[in-house]
């Protein structure tokens, strides 16, 4: 599972103008430019889809599944998030989407944070252990998994291995369906993904054999469908919300920034969201800087999943109208308003997930004292860069450029700069610096014939 | 492979940059992450012991295929008594410094149990030397 590692996050080069804005905001320098368009590394990407969001010319794309397979399903199930509903103004009802996604053609929805409870508990416990590693860090946000896996395999044993709500909702519908008498292989579970990190941990689950769901439906493309129905009112409304709606307050908090944090026992609980913040304290975690925290809620997007990047709505909205919904909910829910917590026991013994191992994408190479000679090498080829990180060479930064060209996977004369003071000492010519330019940038930003009709001096 | 990190001492805002430094480089060689955390735990201790107590101070690492050695060396008021310094709970912080949670006595023995070697000399009004190693294949721990 951990081999031909899985993206979510496509590449359309025909739109791409090869502007490198996806390098520059990587948070792990797995993007670099090479004959005009960028170059995913596959090992360094943790699918938190910051290009996604920077790339002026949507020439990203998220993949999903194709939603004509719902169809195969005599008996398809659509779990989304319950920020789903968040992204719809005020004035169109909880009843409206309902209906109009039954109207799509689905037999039962189910918000995610069903599961919520049952995960709370289980948090309660671990956190109760006092032979547990402290702090605990949530699993919860793939995309920080996967953080954790590239840059800092030494909080592995700190990760609390157990399975999202997503994964825990979906066991209880499949198995709640099946009592019911449906055959399983009429049970199509489809899951609404707000971003490409879940998408990808469906794809390819971390520490645990197979995902829980048949198909992916994002979350933007699900919002226009939608959208369109309500518009156009083609749907008639209903009032059968099956086992949609009774979640407690803390499940709808659950993904909100201090959602999972919001009813833990009082302890030293932290909830930080960003990728880049996260980073910046995990670095301080690994150094032992940080002491005495008990459990750690770490979210890739700005504003937890009100900020997933396939959101339709502004994420401070989005925040701002799921915790409107979650204030009018009561604290606890009972087993008559949501059956899942029927299924208590049956799910327990289910949530556990196995190790995740590391994925080191620091390593300079397999045999250490091989990884010795590249580090040199790339400290005296470093030296000599000027900091600028102006990515004309192809990579996020100076620093890239060389942990590159060590690997032989870039040329020192890459670096305009050194081209600069290769052709004042006579030992590049300009013929040669443009050949290398074209080979990053392309043929066409580096047209000669591109300025003409400018009076250019 | 050498590296030399200066410290300037009372500087905590900045405490902690050696470490993650050193840090990198360890990742970067594929240092096995629970002994990077070790080698990390006890040289942050150490870094920030310099700008808690000293002038300044320098620290030097030395790294091949088998270990990462580190010498720290301060300018600074030393300390008088090693052997006492090495032991749990021992400290000679006030009870109001200890009220604010710092000086438990833990540092010097945090480091030890942290590495495999570690060597404290230290001259009464000179400064402190502290060497310390770790072994990237296991030794008996």
């Amino acid at each position: 599972m951990e081999e031909g590692f899985h993206h979510a996050l496509k590449f359309k080069t025909d739109l791409c103008i090869g502007c490198s804005h996806c390098t520059g905001v990587c948070p792990t320098g797995a993007i670099h430019v090479q004959d005009g368009h960028p170059r995913l590394e596959s090992d360094r990407c943790v699918d938190c889809g910051r290009c996604y969001l920077a790339c002026p010319v949507n020439a990203i794309y998220i993949e999903q599944d194709d939603f004509q397979t719902i169809y195969n399903y005599k008996c398809p199930v659509i779990l989304m998030p319950s920020t789903f509903s968040a992204q719809f103004p005020e004035k169109i009802s909880q009843r409206a989407i309902l209906s109009a996604i039954y109207h799509l053609g689905f037999k039962y929805i189910y918000e995610v944070e069903k599961s919520v409870d049952i995960l709370n508990e289980v948090i309660r416990q671990r956190l109760a252990d006092p032979d547990a590693e402290r702090p605990l860090i949530s699993t919860f946000c793939p995309a920080i998994v996967r953080l954790i896996q590239v840059k800092f395999p030494s909080l592995l044993p700190n990760l609390l291995l157990i399975r999202p709500p997503m994964d825990l909702t979906s066991l209880y519908i499949r198995r709640n369906l099946m009592d019911q008498g449906i055959p399983a292989e009429d049970i199509g579970i489809f899951y609404v993904a707000p971003c490409a990190a879940k998408i990808a941990a469906i794809k390819s689950p971390v520490g645990e054999e197979k995902a829980q769901n048949d198909g992916v439906i994002n979350m933007n493309y699900l919002y226009n469908k939608v959208f369109r129905i309500i518009k156009q009112g083609e749907y008639q409304l209903r009032d059968d919300e099956f086992d949609f709606h009774p979640i407690s307050r803390r499940s709808l908090m659950w993904t909100m920034t201090g959602g999972e944090i919001y009813d833990l026992p009082s302890g030293r609980n932290l909830a930080i969201d960003d990728i880049q913040n996260v980073s910046d304290f995990l670095e301080k975690v690994e150094n032992g800087d940080v002491e005495g925290v008990d459990y750690l809620e770490l979210r890739a997007c700005d504003e937890s999943c009100a900020g997933g990047i396939l959101c339709a709505a502004n994420r401070f909205l989005v925040a701002e109208r799921q915790k409107k919904r979650a204030s009018q909910k009561s604290e606890n829910v009972t087993v008559e308003e949501n059956r899942l917590l029927g299924y208590r026991e049956y799910l327990k013994e289910r949530i556990s997930v196995g190790e995740v191992k590391p994925r080191s994408m620091d390593k300079l190479d397999d045999d250490m004292a091989v990884a010795m000679r590249k580090m040199k090498r790339s400290f005296e080829l470093n030296r000599r860069l000027p900091q600028v990180d102006c990515r004309i060479c192809g990579y996020k930064s100076c620093q890239a450029l060389t942990d590159a060209v060590v690997n032989n996977k870039a040329d020192i004369r890459q670096c305009i700069f050194v081209q600069r003071i290769l052709e004042q000492t006579d030992k590049m010519t300009t013929a040669e610096a443009i050949r290398i330019e074209r080979g990053i940038w392309g043929d066409q930003k580096l047209d000669k014939d591109s300025m003409k009709g400018l009076d250019i001096t | 492979m050498n590296f030399e990190y200066q410290v300037e001492g009372g500087d905590f805002s900045h405490a902690g940059s050696t470490s993650s430094a050193v840090k990198r480089i360890m990742k970067q060689l594929g240092v096995d992450p629970a002994i990077v955390k070790r080698t990390v735990v006890a040289l942050y201790e150490a870094e920030v012991n310099i700008v808690a107590h000293a002038y300044r101070g320098v620290i030097s690492v030395d790294l091949d295929e088998e270990r990462i050695r580190i010498v720290l060396d301060d300018e600074g008021p030393g300390i008088p008594d090693i052997g006492k310094a090495m032991q749990k709970g021992y400290s000679t912080a006030s009870p109001e410094v200890r009220e604010m949670g710092f000086g438990a006595g833990m540092g010097l023995p945090n480091m030890q149990s942290n590495m495999d070697e570690l060597k404290v000399d230290s001259v009464v009004g000179k400064g402190t030397r502290v060497e310390m190693t770790n072994y990237f294949t296991a030794k008996n721990e």
